[in-house]
């Protein structure tokens, strides 16, 4: 436990000394931000359209703002999570400190764990930035909190997830652009999976959908916890690091 | 202190390590000496558990390299052949950071970092970043790093690669100034290193033991015969080079007088010795006697490579060091 926290620690050092952390804080509150100001000005308009026609039926801050909003902040994490794994295990083998890490009387779950944890904590910062936009809304309304915090524990969920499989894929090389680009196309590809259901029903459409990182996250947004889902990015955070210590293991048989 | 038994590395195609054993005692300095790729590294990378043998065993300070791999960890410190240094950090927040990853409790930590920067003379530039040190300080770094938890082995991996004549030297003293404490295994291909540094040798080529023996009956069994180069110029007017060879070859003791070059007249010889013999007094005498200049003169150290080509002689059957 100590060494976890030790590794993570000195992840987090690296994360926040180099321009990586601030350059991805940057680019996330300028691209939440703006679907937030898009989301709140379509949430505006149409309240006052549906006013002036005396309508009048009630109009959901949740269901307009927040649901949109994680719902996009769901897939720009596809985006930053590459640039958040690359460098794990790829720059520890390129520059060769891998050998002070692996002959340190420390397990390599402990690494792997150290290492994921460092990265899951500079995402939830990234994601703290949108809570503020979020935490805008209280001011001029009365939003439910309840479903927005579901929401942020899915995104977390989605996040440790695919943070877990860059990781992985972090272990496979020594190249942090391979590492990087490798991890960009497997969000990708759990992201559009889920995509095939929108023309197929069979069989192979159905495991698709559900391996898809979106699907999932959809019930989270809308504000329901469903245990379903939260074991499903469990099983896939488990599973991307059970793979990423069988890499570290076969790493050093080959080494 | 350490032991090794028929440790043997496979990778996929090549054997890196085939069969070697050695032992090596507490708070000795030993050398491990071999050409590039003779298994060294490899050696050393199984020592540190960094990778696992194919088969055989390795045990350090009692525990087994797979059985008890954190057990041996905590008893060695190691410094790869480049120094694993961070290159954002601040030296004393690295060396911080090696000691907890080492297992030194929070409260130790600190004053073991000041200890080993004062000893490994890093103090000056404790709050530089690693990127910005120079090649002399981040092998000092590295080495600080090595020793941070006070292990009782130290494996140190061609430590004065890549460093200038004054770095090394620094760096060899320091080293020596450590043994006391630490069993300590370097590895090196620079012949010279071993003798200056290390009691007791270990040679290997293409991952097989050569000869294992202390520094003194080692450099004795092969200094035997002596290889002298002479350089002889006429006093005045031309000289041939067949008659300086013939008389070479006459003085008493020489077996073999091979001619290397002719330059500006001067033509240069190496000679070498019968076994026991030493004869450059021989030779000065009978080139000045016979109305030369003597140019030059002196005993050359044995080369890595001659000492490969005597030993694995020797293991082919008694022919060592008994040249005709």
């Amino acid at each position: 436990m100590k060494n976890i926290w030790i590794i993570c620690r000195k992840e987090l050092r690296s994360y926040f000394a180099s321009p990586i952390a601030y350059g991805l804080m940057a680019f996330f509150a300028a691209i939440a931000g703006y679907f937030f100001y898009v989301a709140t000005a379509i949430f505006v308009t149409r309240g006052l359209e549906s006013q002036m026609m005396g309508r009048g039926f009630p109009m959901d801050v949740n269901e307009w703002v927040v649901r949109p909003v994680l719902m996009n902040i769901s897939v720009i994490g596809l985006f930053l999570i590459p640039m958040i794994t690359m460098r794990l295990f790829a720059e520890e083998k390129r520059s060769g400190t891998i050998e002070l890490l692996a002959t340190s009387p420390v397990r390599d779950s402990e690494i792997i764990l150290g290492k994921w944890l460092a990265a899951l904590i500079l995402y939830t910062c990234i994601l703290a930035i949108s809570a503020l936009n979020i935490a805008l809304l209280f001011l001029y309304g009365k939003p439910d909190w309840r479903p927005i915090l579901v929401g942020y524990l899915g995104l977390l969920l989605q996040g440790g997830a695919l943070l877990a499989i860059g990781t992985f894929i972090s272990t496979t090389t020594r190249n942090q652009i391979i590492a990087g680009t490798a991890t960009f196309a497997a969000c990708l590809l759990l992201w559009v999976f889920d995509w095939i259901t929108a023309y197929e029903t069979t069989t192979w459409a159905k495991v698709m959908s559900y391996l898809s990182v979106v699907t999932h996250f959809e019930p989270f947004a809308k504000g329901v916890l469903d245990s379903k889902h939260a074991i499903y990015y469990l099983s896939v955070i488990f599973f991307g690091l059970f793979l990423t210590a069988r890499s570290m293991e076969s790493l050093r048989w080959r080494a | 202190m350490i032991k090794v038994e028929s440790l043997t590395k496979r990778y996929a195609r090549t054997v890196a390590v085939d069969g070697i054993s050695f032992e090596v005692e507490k708070g000795r300095i030993v050398g491990f000496l071999g050409p590039n790729g003779a298994g060294k590294t490899t050696t050393m990378r199984v020592l540190t558990c960094f990778m696992p043998p194919t088969s055989g065993t390795a045990r350090v300070a009692g525990f087994d390299v797979l059985q008890q791999p954190l057990e041996v960890k905590k008893r060695i410190g190691y410094l790869p052949e480049s120094p694993p240094l961070y290159p954002e950090m601040e030296v004393v927040e690295y060396l911080r950071f090696v000691g907890r990853l080492k297992g030194i409790p929070k409260s130790a930590v600190d004053r073991r970092v000041d200890e080993v920067c004062e000893r490994c003379a890093i103090t000056d530039v404790r709050t530089r970043l690693l990127s910005k040190l120079s090649r002399g300080y981040r092998q000092r770094v590295g080495l600080a790093q090595a020793i941070i938890h006070n292990p009782d082995v130290l494996i140190l991996d061609e430590p004065t690669a890549g460093l200038d004549p004054k770095q090394i030297n620094e760096t060899r003293r320091l080293i020596k100034s450590l043994a006391g404490d630490h069993t300590i295994i370097l590895s090196t291909h620079i012949l010279p290193e071993v003798e200056q540094t290390c009691e007791q040798v270990i040679i290997i080529d293409k991952g097989k033991l050569v000869a294992t023996d202390t520094v003194e009956n080692l450099t004795h069994r092969l200094r035997g015969s002596e290889t002298v180069a002479v350089e002889v110029a006429p006093r005045d007017g031309a000289l041939e080079t067949a008659e300086v060879q013939r008389r070479l070859e006459q003085v008493p003791g020489v077996s073999r007088v091979i001619f290397k070059e002719t330059r500006d007249n001067r033509h240069r010889f190496e000679v070498e010795s019968l076994e026991g013999r030493s004869v450059r007094g021989a030779l000065a005498r009978s080139v000045v006697e016979a109305g030369w200049d003597l140019v030059e003169l002196h005993a050359t150290a044995l080369s890595l490579e001659q000492i490969f080509l005597q030993l694995t002689a020797s293991e082919d059957g008694g022919a060592a060091g008994g040249k005709p």
